[in-house]
């Protein structure tokens, strides 16, 4: 096969283009705007993804080919990852003749700045509301400051900011509307399908196109970190300095990000986002909308991958335990050939997973739930938004009859991967779908699983809670209220 | 007399009153550079040509002896300037706020905790020096660290001396009380996890001089600070900041290295050098709210009425003393709340611990007096089956009789019952705790809890020196104000509010005041912008400073036009002289011209305090502000998880100079205050390494934490009785300890799952899992 390749990467800026020849692979958006440009109204909080100050928008073509903007954090995206895509930062709301945008009136008008500091970032986040929804309820956004810290304000100003903002008249032109048929032409004719390969040694960077290409790629520099949406790998490098060139991104590649209806259920690919994945996985298992929403904040989402989550191997991450609960297999590339394994085998201990060297994860292929299958899927943590778990729980069960058939239960943050409590499935198959098997499975728990205690929660609270999910599971599918509910009318 | 020219009198018909004076919501006034991203931060500047970046070295043992520091290869890795370390520093290698020489800028010879600074790398570029910074080679001889308030038993340490506050005997109340009991309040610490972390950047100049930009709350503190370790004369150093993007009091003293450093390094090497750590180093390496452990032992009658008390605070204060003296003797200052004591002990106990120094937090203290105080309310009240709100009823502050505090400062300006009685009615208390019974009676697994907390807080710095305050005025002859005070501006809107009451005085609209970057340079010696202090010292004083040039202007215009000064009246951007009408820069420039000096110092200082420390008597507290909050909560019995449900706030600020901006500061405050009851945990190891660091694991509230309903509401029949600034209050501080309700709310759901017999005992923060945890131990002693 014969691949164009460019040794360049190209990107929009505001209303500029960026062509840039030379460039480290791991420098980041932020460092770029605040040192390289002198954009400096981008702020860094905290310069892992949490804080949500260094919020810009990255506009790009999605896979219909729509123009689409969404919330990035600057701090940990790297600035080869943008490549064919339009970077919008705070600078770029102002009308030219200083008037403010309808969003950044409202946020003054409403007394949402305190410090300030917060403020580009949270401007920028509820200008990615405003363009998609300009009359959002209160669910609404505060998912989209899910991603925004304000030590300030108790952001009840901000939220009345929200509501207001699509009662200001806009008198200048927005400019991502004024400028929208220009960006999307220029994005598409960057659609070139080359490859970009620039630098050399641990300084190499490579945008394959394809995925043909990446496999030729990985293969050919076994040694080579995956990037996908760097919302793990950004802090390799912001907070550990770790060297981890040469770098082969991967989110550009296409068909990577397909997600296709099977025969026997959905497949994802490796670098659909958490934001596109929920989009079709609540379809499938209503329980996961609610699951979804409380991974990371909508920046995290928006950069983050299925992929990325699975392939870093941590045994807390959010999507492995209701992916194993529901059976889901994943499908590995090395150099072109493909072999697929259930996922919770792919998982062989911390820090190790069943992936050989010049290896990536391609697709996750996860099945429909069968008829009289149940499926809940849960996460604890100290902070209900925007946390790591304590840990999460996922139930699949079948029940006929009165009695439990089938079970598949896994667990994150119960062991050193995430893991399946097979104790307790025995506990329950074959018994009545009842509080009394319910009780008499819980001490299985205690064989599945041996908690560590941190920061995040004690050992004891681990077990306790854990077995708690599987209590709230059953009074939940026989109506009890055993959750909250933050709004219970949208949530229902 | 000279002919009176009359100026666009028609333009005066049109302005009443003038666009942004005292009493009116005006918007902060950087809000729409704010939200443009055209604010500038410290980190923002233009850089000097050549400026340098620093980055600390920071000790990975949290107790030891220092073997050798071996830099080699920190000096040869890329980009490296120069290292620093203890014998580079010209002046003394102490940093200690209150003079105790107990905080060294480097560790020289052992290290005191994780994370103590032992040298540093400049660098051509910050990321050059973060990664030389990991190369450094130390060896230590390790000793075992104190790392919690337990640890200490064996051999508690002080870092500074405890105080003791008394009235009445205490020990015979208690034995003498129909009811008494005791118990232990574990409090839990606080990171400030302001947005702008930490930064400094230093000029030098010509001669020992040097300029310093400080993301501080305590510029004058920085100069002395900077001066005294290089080793010059304050005259030699200036220390500007326009802005900062939080403090909260982790800007009070916590910036003094950052700027230190920055300056020693500029001196050395002749380049402008910025310091501004991670915020993984930040968390680490500068103080936090101190925790505590607090004992209780109360006598009390049927009626839970308090008839004697006896309270010791032990704090964690890391290891060194920096304001932990003043933190510890605010919290006593505030065991009592809202609460009238007959008889009252109570001590603190500043320990020593390798741990890093804990600081100034918003409250200073005061919240974790605050809280251990309502733990005392609420198990008064499940050991009779109360209402907590009837128990605080029954022991509130009288206005005439039962109204000296421990410290034995009389209450004069008791508003508590009123504030208590309004919110009562207007968050319909009563029946919504009927209610919330009810469903709890109903609901197996979602239970509810709701509680009406007060507060009362006492308004002053309790070093009574610092309550004062300089302000420097310039009018030019276009009648355009340049205002100047030794406060800072951290997003509290102090900068507004003092020119609305320039403006006030002036009667000029706020557009007419220029607002200027806080510089030692103009306003010599000032107290740190702390305290809830600001607007009280630094409006009062720029006050002062208008009124000089006022009625400088006013003499002018007497002698001038031969009329009689009260018939000179400023208002709506004129001037009446005698009925004749001009602008207020006409008459300035008139006023010029007749060679009046148009700029004056203001001067303030806080009348009616003092305090002696060692008898534990005195008025600490010029005045105090007072208010409350009732907060309703779900919790979820399986899991330790909760909502907030809804939250009422009614508070005093007085007569509000900025309505807009005081409710900012009490919504504001209740959520960080209910971020450090709930959800903010901070995790040592058994190293004493700080393993919450970052936001990724130290969790701050998010909007979707909010209560679900928040109504807030300042009390608007409101004055100050003492002539505190146009008779407002302060706001910083006082609403923080509103979000006491929400943990006591908690704690009433818990207690649910015991029919409410037992107090839960709930500490803070109440994690998810604090809450569980709370509800097991019911569980077993209800069995039981």
């Amino acid at each position: 096969m014969t691949l164009s390749t460019r040794t360049h990467i190209r990107f929009r800026l505001n209303d500029r283009t960026v062509t840039l020849n030379t460039l480290r692979p791991t420098e980041t958006l932020l460092d770029f705007l605040r040192l390289e440009r002198r954009l400096t109204g981008t702020k860094e909080g905290c310069a892992e993804g949490d804080c949500g100050a260094c919020t810009v928008l990255v506009g790009r073509l999605n896979r219909d080919g729509v123009l689409v903007y969404e919330t990035v954090t600057s701090c940990i995206r790297f600035v080869a990852s943008l490549d064919g895509c339009h970077v919008v930062t705070i600078e770029h709301l102002k009308g030219k003749d200083g008037t403010l945008h309808p969003v950044q009136q409202a946020m003054v008008d409403h007394h949402g700045s305190q410090c300030g500091f917060c403020t580009p970032g949270i401007v920028m986040a509820l200008y990615a509301l405003w363009m998609r929804d300009a009359h959002p309820s209160r669910p609404t956004i505060e998912k989209a400051l899910q991603g925004n810290l304000c030590r300030c304000t108790g952001y009840e100003p901000i939220i009345r900011a929200a509501e207001a903002m699509a009662e200001i008249s806009q008198k200048t032109a927005d400019p991502l509307q004024a400028e929208r048929d220009e960006v999307r032409s220029q994005l598409a004719e960057w659609q070139t399908g080359e490859t970009v390969d620039m630098g050399d040694g641990a300084d190499r960077l490579i945008l394959p196109a394809s995925i043909d290409a990446l496999a030729q790629s990985f293969a050919a520099n076994p040694k080579a970190t995956i990037v996908a949406g760097s919302t793990d790998v950004g802090l390799w490098v912001t907070k550990q300095m770790r060297p981890i060139g040469p770098l082969i991104f991967v989110k550009q590649v296409e068909g990577l990000d397909a997600i296709e209806e099977t025969d026997g259920g959905i497949r994802i690919g490796a670098t659909v986002s958490y934001t596109d994945a929920s989009a079709v996985l609540s379809e499938t298992y209503p329980a996961m909308r609610a699951y979804f929403d409380r991974i990371g904040g909508d920046q995290v989402r928006n950069m983050g991958t299925i992929g990325g989550n699975i392939a870093n191997g941590s045994p807390i991450g959010d999507t492995p335990p209701p992916l194993i609960a529901l059976g889901a297999t994943v499908t590995l590339n090395n150099a072109g050939t493909h072999r697929t394994v259930p996922l919770e085998e792919f998982f062989i201990d911390y820090g190790n997973q069943d992936r050989q060297p010049g290896e990536f994860v391609e697709r996750i292929d996860i099945p429909k739930l069968r008829n009289n299958e149940i499926f809940a899927v849960y996460k604890i943590s100290k902070r209900r938004d925007e946390d790591i778990s304590a840990l999460a729980g996922a139930f699949k069960l079948m029940i006929e009859a009165g009695r439990i058939t089938d079970a598949r239960i896994a667990f994150g943050g119960m062991a050193a991967t995430p893991k399946r409590a097979r104790h307790v499935e025995a506990a329950l198959v074959g018994r009545d779908w009842s509080i009394e098997t319910i009780e008499a499975a819980l001490p299985a728990f205690e064989s599945d699983y041996q908690p560590l205690s941190d920061w995040r929660a004690s050992s004891d609270y681990r077990m306790m809670t854990a077995k708690n999910l599987l209590r709230r599971c059953f009074l939940e599918q026989q109506g009890e209220t055993a959750s909250l509910k933050r709004f219970a009318a949208v949530e229902a | 007399m000279n002919e009176m020219k009359p100026i666009r009198s028609e333009a005066f018909e049109a302005d009443a009153t003038i666009r942004g004076g005292a009493h009116v919501s005006q918007r902060h006034d950087s809000a729409h550079k704010h939200v443009t991203g055209e604010a500038v931060y410290i980190d923002d500047m233009v850089e000097p040509i050549g400026t340098l970046h620093g980055c600390l070295g920071l000790s990975t043992v949290a107790n030891g002896a220092i073997l050798s520091v071996d830099l080699h290869a920190v000096r040869a890795a890329p980009g490296v300037v120069g290292v620093l370390t203890a014998v580079d520093i010209p002046g003394e290698n102490d940093i200690s706020p209150t003079g105790r020489h107990d905080e060294p800028v480097f560790a020289e010879t052992e290290v005191l905790f994780h994370g103590q600074p032992i040298f540093a790398v400049i660098a051509e570029t910050r990321d050059a020096a973060r990664r030389a910074c990991l190369k450094a080679e130390i060896t230590y001889e390790e000793r075992p660290p104190v790392i919690d308030i337990l640890d200490t038993a064996d051999d508690p340490r002080l870092v500074t001396p405890p105080l003791t506050l008394a009235r009445g005997d205490a020990a015979q109340a208690l034995e003498s009380a129909p009811h008494r009991l005791d118990g232990t309040m574990r409090i839990g610490g606080q990171d400030h996890f302001y947005l702008e972390g930490q930064i400094a950047m230093a000029i030098p100049g010509e001669d020992g001089d040097v300029q310093v930009f400080s993301s501080t709350q305590h510029p004058s503190e920085v100069q002395h600070m900077v001066a005294h370790v290089l080793g010059v004369p304050s005259n030699a150093v200036t220390v500007e900041v326009r802005r900062i993007g939080g403090g909260f009091g982790g800007k009070e003293t916590q910036g003094n290295i950052f700027a230190a450093v920055a300056a020693v390094a500029a001196k050395r090497f002749g380049r402008a050098v910025k310091v501004r750590p991670d915020r993984d180093d930040d968390m680490v390496a500068t103080g936090k709210r101190h925790d505590f452990l607090v004992d209780y032992d109360v006598g009390f009658d049927a009626d839970g009425r308090i008839q004697g008390i006896d309270y010791t605070y032990a704090a964690r204060c890391g290891y060194s003393s920096d304001l932990s003296g003043p933190v510890t003797d605010r919290a006593l200052f505030h065991c009592d709340n809202a609460y009238y004591y007959p008889a009252v002990k109570a001590v603190s106990a500043p320990l020593f611990t390798n741990t890093v120094s804990n600081t100034a937090f918003r409250g200073f203290g005061g919240p974790q007096g605050v809280v251990a105080c309502e733990r005392v309310i609420e198990e008064i009240a499940y050991a009779l089956a109360k209402d907590p709100l009837e128990v605080r009823r029954a022991n509130f502050y009288g206005t005439d009789d039962r109204n000296v505090t421990p410290y034995h400062q009389t209450v004069e300006d008791n508003v508590i019952h009123r504030v208590v009685d309004e919110l009562e009615a207007s968050s319909d208390y009563q029946a919504r705790r009927a209610d919330i019974i009810a469903f709890n009676r109903e609901s197996r697994i979602i239970k509810r809890g709701i509680a009406l907390t007060p507060v009362k807080f006492g308004i002053s710095f309790t070093a009574t020196h610092f309550n004062q305050a300089g302000a420097l005025v310039h009018v030019y002859t276009d009648g355009s104000v340049h205002l100047n005070h030794g406060g800072t501006e951290m997003g509290q809107g102090l900068f507004t509010k003092v020119a609305q009451i320039v403006a006030e005085e002036f009667q000029i609209d706020l557009d007419r005041v220029k607002i200027t970057a806080t510089t030692t340079g103009k306003v010599p010696n000032t107290s740190a912008t702390a305290a809830s202090s600001g607007t009280d010292l630094n409006g009062m004083a720029a006050q002062v400073a208008a009124r000089t040039i006022k009625d400088r202007l006013i003499a002018f215009a007497a002698d001038f036009y031969d009329v009689p000064a009260e018939s000179i009246v400023f208002s709506a951007n004129r001037v009446d002289v005698g009925g004749h009408p001009m602008s207020f820069a006409e008459l300035v420039k008139q006023a010029y011209v007749a060679r009046v000096q148009l700029s004056a110092a203001g001067f303030y200082k806080t009348p009616k305090i003092h305090w002696d420390r060692d008898k534990g008597t005195g008025r600490p507290f010029y005045y105090y502000a007072y208010g409350a909050a009732c907060s309703e909560v779900s919790i979820d019995t399986l899991t330790g998880e909760y909502q907030v449900e809804r939250t009422d706030i009614l508070h005093d600020v007085g007569k509000s100079l900025n309505p807009a901006i005081d409710l900012g500061q009490v919504e504001g405050g209740f959520i960080q205050g209910m971020g450090w009851l709930t959800t903010e945990e901070l995790w040592w190891d058994s190293k004493g390494r700080l393993r919450t660091h970052a936001p990724s694991t130290y969790k701050i509230p998010l909007a979707s934490d909010r209560p679900l309903i928040f109504n807030t509401r300042l009390a608007e029949w409101s004055e100050n009785a003492e002539r505190a600034i146009r008779r407002s209050k302060a706001v910083g501080e006082p609403p923080f300890m509103l979000a006491v309700s929400v943990l006591e709310a908690l704690s009433m759901a818990v207690a649910s799952t015991a029919d409410y017999r037992i107090c839960p005992r709930l500490d803070a923060p109440a994690t998810p899992e604090r809450v569980l945890m709370a509800i097991e131990r019911l569980k077993a002693a209800g069995a039981a």
